[in-house]
């Protein structure tokens, strides 16, 4: 079965600067994977990079066997943006975003039909946002903001997502949701693909870590990857230095 | 003279019907591109594309293009030198809209001045409500129509573009291709608002009617029927006032849409200052009867 994702030996630069260094990793059905690095060690660049928004200089990125490109034609990809991304007093409820997931199947006027309507009910109710489906999207908390994009991922019907810091500002609560949410996608044979700072949640959540440093230090079980002396490589930190003193 | 009369004198004249009727067009047309300039963070933009049609539309009128053409071709042209310019040099975007769109407004008035024609830099920079022809009306009504229908048959690829072009470009869409799109109906609004109220005042009809209609509801649908009907009913409303006053039509119409916001932004009832404060004080009050 053609992997998820399959990223071979990307490199990218912006300018002078190298945001990724032959990065290579693939994500199969079925898993969770995380990925961890500091701000600045790429992962937003590889997330657009799989996503097709950038190119990489050397290497190739294949999703679904695909070239991006042709990936996203199908509609391939879910995408959880992170908080700041989102202009959250743009008038829209949290309905019409999740409806916004079904674009990539309808017409040229983006007219919603029956089925349109049952996927984004039954989104909705998976994510326990049905009684909130008339809000506008700045009146919810944190946890139900990112529900609401979770929730357009799943209307989309995609089996692959990727989210950007999903934990980042979201109640304990919220943040089990989420995470269940995703462990029944994978289920499902789904894959996902989370940025995240939240390391003590990452073994209930992920099947696999990756530490991500420009270049991919380590992709493992998250028990492994969690380790201090692995975590201080991707993290600058030097554990062995400080347990000397 | 009752009420009535006051209304139905000005329709006596041919000039003021046709006034009225570029101005409802303009204020409409505007009005509906305002909603998602005013999202998107455009306003800026708006300013430039309209500015910079100028010498398109002196270059058309001198060859004898349609208007509309001539407009585009400068109004995108602006947006691809502005693009340019922030991404090849350190300047950053806000002095390049401000380098691109006086050069091109410049060359416009240059053309004119060295162009032996009927055009009437007055006319151009300040509108010519009073004096606007059948064939211009014509001309304002098919372009006008033109624009409106792709913006509403479109218009929520525009809404996601302005939301999440991120997602778009996941679902397969061209979000640099609605932008671009988005920018063409832009300068063909401008064309048909300079008619109206004159290239500097443009920008005013294409971001006040999206702003007020913003601080009235939280449904992007609603802001698409507030913003043309308010800009309309200010339209008019200008339009005859300046005939009873004898002052600037132009002015009058884009004055009154700027007084319609300032009361909007004063009592809109769930973002306006007013019901703000007293919802603070309701809250003080509270918090005062629980201690």
């Amino acid at each position: 079965m053609t992997p998820a994702i399959e990223v071979d030996n990307a490199t990218v630069h912006y300018g002078a600067v190298q945001a990724l260094d032959r990065a290579s990793l693939t994500l199969n059905r079925g898993t969770v994977c995380a990925l961890v690095g500091m701000n600045g060690s790429g992962k937003s660049t590889l997330f657009k990079t799989i996503m097709g928004l950038i190119k990489p200089d050397t290497g190739t990125v294949k999703v679904n066997g695909l070239d991006p490109q042709l990936a996203r034609r199908q509609a391939a990809i879910g995408y959880v943006p992170q908080n700041e991304a989102v202009d959250w007093n743009f008038p829209i409820s949290v309905r019409d975003v999740v409806m916004t997931g079904r674009y990539g199947s309808m017409g040229w006027m983006r007219r919603a039909r029956k089925v349109d309507h049952a996927a984004v009910d039954a989104a909705l109710e998976r994510v326990g946002l049905t009684s909130h489906a008339e809000r506008q999207i700045g009146q919810l908390s944190g946890g139900q903001k990112k529900r609401t994009f979770v929730a357009r991922c799943l209307a989309q019907k995609t089996n692959i997502m990727l989210l950007d810091e999903p934990f980042a500002g979201v109640d304990k609560r919220s943040e089990g949701t989420i995470t269940t949410l995703l462990r029944e996608v994978a289920a499902e044979g789904g894959s996902v693909l989370i940025s995240t700072h939240d390391l003590h949640a990452l073994p209930d959540l992920a099947d696999e870590a990756i530490l991500l440093m420009t270049r991919v230090l380590m992709h493992g079980k998250p028990e492994t990857v969690l380790r201090p002396e692995n975590l201080a490589l991707a993290f600058g930190l030097d554990p062995m230095k400080r347990g000397g003193k | 003279m009752n009420l009535i009369e006051l209304i139905a004198e000005p329709l006596g004249y041919t000039f003021m019907v046709r006034a009225l009727a570029v101005t409802v067009i303009a204020a409409v047309l505007c009005a509906v591109l305002s909603c998602w300039l005013v999202l998107i963070g455009w306003s800026l933009m708006g300013d430039a594309v309209s500015h910079a049609v100028l010498p398109g539309v002196v270059l058309a009128y001198i060859f004898g293009a349609p208007f509309a053409l001539g407009a585009i071709v400068f109004g995108l042209l602006a947006v691809a030198l502005i693009g340019g310019l922030r991404d090849t040099s350190r300047v950053k975007e806000d002095a390049a809209i401000g380098i691109v769109f006086t050069t091109l407004f410049a060359f416009g008035l240059v053309l004119i001045s060295v162009t032996p024609s009927h055009l009437d830099l007055n006319h151009i920079l300040f509108g010519n409500l009073l004096g606007v022809s059948a064939a211009d009306l014509w001309q304002v009504l098919a372009l006008g129509a033109v624009t409106f229908v792709i913006l509403v048959l479109k218009r929520k690829d525009f809404t996601l573009y302005a939301f999440d072009p991120t997602h778009a470009h996941a679902l397969g869409m061209n979000p640099r291709l609605i932008g671009a799109v988005l920018l063409g109906l832009l300068a063909m609004t401008s064309v048909v608002a300079l008619q109206a109220v004159g290239v500097i005042l443009v920008v005013a009809m294409l971001i006040i009617p999206g702003a007020t209609a913003y601080l009235l509801t939280d449904r992007f649908g609603r802001m698409l029927v507030y913003a043309p009907a308010l800009a309309a009913g200010a339209g008019i409303m200008g339009v005859y006032v300046s005939y009873y006053l004898d002052a600037s039509t132009g002015g009058m119409v884009v004055l009154a849409q700027g007084v319609l916001f300032l009361l909007v932004y004063l009592f809109s009832p769930q973002q306006g200052l007013v019901a703000k404060a007293v919802r603070f004080r309701a809250r003080q009050k509270a918090i005062a009867a629980t201690r």
